[in-house]
């Protein structure tokens, strides 16, 4: 099945004020780097967001902040961001922190069709304020639900045309569970092939979570942490 | 005194031959520095790696390879990648023997407070209620007090919680403690040339003091 598009103004076409989207990556490791670009140039707004970090001031979803286009954040970590904790102190931005591991698996059981699942992370934190509490093998879990999102878009290293994607090294990261979860999943790569051209033994997103694919215009890649040791 | 690298070095002391590590940001990362000599553990980055490396060389950052704190790193021989789900069903499943994480309070009955100063700083909790709800065996690295010399370790943390009664071990600038659930703070050892007298005037929650008090080795 062909799922590619043309470029990423085809890909994020129907994405509108108001919509939720899930978007991968670690700080500004494994970003769909051009999609939030476009979705800077479009101008919606209100937008929620799930992503497990918010960016930097001037690049990532910082970028999204910036112009106000984020109406609520749903992260595990958003520091290094100084316009993010402006908005969020001032009340400007609606803000959810959750847990890394439970984001992670909220993400997962969105898209495997499970609606919510114990864990014991966050229990006795304001994280399980309203939350189901209940003991297994006498330790004390918090009922999470699932997340989806109306559009997710995720960034792959190589993908096919199939939608088959494979992701690099620690770029990986929250972009194989927010394939799954999206109503729309698009992918953006670095290198897009022939479906066929894949090993199918070393695909990390079978190409049925993806329904739209295109390759990247260019990538910065930019560096959060620059740390070096000297020879 | 210890200064934050000799925290690291006494903490590195705990790790045990076939362990799998978690490693937070700050102080804890720099554990990785003094494995003891003879044994082999793997480091995990919750982010997605394990058999995690040291820093690269100049030239040969790759922005795919980070750490948890966003560090470019490197991978050793037999490493590993894996997704965010994976990562932390390796946590949640107890299949990682210890982390190490900073904590700005810690309570006798071992709570911790690491993510959040209402109204001040809030950057989130990332990955450390994960950890500190699950790992078996945590170690807090810290300064024993803040920076107005206020003690950190305390009755009951004033601090909005990380995890409750997770916390079993704390090795600061002045000494190791153990935390002995419905007790306190048992004191192990002195940090060098610190009286036991100096460690109870910096600590604000109950302090046990038992017998003649080493001083640790490093």
């Amino acid at each position: 099945m062909n799922k590619v598009v043309e470029n990423v103004e085809e890909a994020c076409k129907d994405i509108t004020s108001g919509v939720t989207i899930m978007l991968g990556g670690f700080g500004l490791c494994g970003i769909p780097e051009n999609a939030i670009a476009e979705l800077v140039k479009k101008s919606i707004t209100d937008l929620t967001c799930i992503s497990n970090n918010a960016g930097v001031d001037d690049f990532g979803l910082g970028l999204l902040l910036q112009k106000h286009q984020i109406k609520k954040m749903i992260s595990s970590y958003v520091g290094e961001n100084d316009e993010f904790e402006r908005q969020m102190l001032s009340g400007e931005l609606e803000v959810d922190l959750i847990p890394q591991g439970s984001l992670a698996e909220r993400c997962r059981a969105g898209g495997a069709g499970i609606p919510a699942f114990f864990t014991p992370a966050g229990y006795g934190t304001e994280v399980a304020e309203g939350k189901e509490v209940r003991e297994f093998n006498g330790k004390p879990h918090i009922l999470e639900s699932a997340l989806t999102a109306d559009f997710a878009i995720v960034k792959a290293w190589k993908g096919d045309t199939a939608g088959n994607l494979i992701y690099k090294a620690t770029a990986k990261n929250f972009n194989p569970m927010m394939a799954m979860a999206g109503k729309i999943t698009i992918a953006e790569v670095e290198e897009l092939v022939p479906a066929g051209e894949l090993n199918p033994n070393e695909i990390h997103t079978p190409g049925i979570f993806v329904q739209r694919i295109f390759q990247g215009e260019t990538y910065e890649k930019r560096i959060e942490q620059r740390t070096v040791r000297t020879k | 005194m210890l200064s934050k690298t000799e925290i690291a070095q006494r903490i590195a002391q705990e790790l045990q031959d076939g362990w799998y590590v978690n490693l937070g940001i700050g102080i804890p990362t720099l554990v990785a520095n003094y494995i003891p000599e003879g044994i082999e553990v793997e480091f995990q980055s919750e982010n997605g790696i394990l058999g995690m490396g040291p820093f690269p060389f100049d030239g040969e950052e790759d922005a795919d390879l980070i750490n948890a704190g966003k560090q470019t790193i490197t991978a050793l021989p037999g490493a590993v990648y894996f997704d965010s789900a994976t990562s932390f069903a390796m946590i949640r499943g107890q299949h990682v023997q210890l982390t190490v994480l900073g904590a700005m309070e810690v309570s006798e009955t071992g709570d911790i407070a690491n993510w959040k100063i209402p109204g001040r700083m809030v950057k989130g909790m990332g990955g450390a209620m994960d950890l500190v709800a699950s790992a078996e065996n945590i170690v807090v690295a810290m300064m024993h007090t803040n920076k107005k010399g206020e003690s950190k370790l305390l009755k009951s943390c004033s601090l909005p919680l990380t995890g409750v009664g997770c916390v079993k071990k704390i090795v600061t600038n002045l000494a190791v403690l153990e935390v002995i659930p419905g007790k306190g703070f048992q004191l192990l050892e002195r940090a060098p040339g610190v009286s036991v007298e100096e460690i109870q005037k910096a600590t604000a929650g109950t302090l046990i003091v038992e017998g003649e008090i080493p001083e640790m080795k490093l």
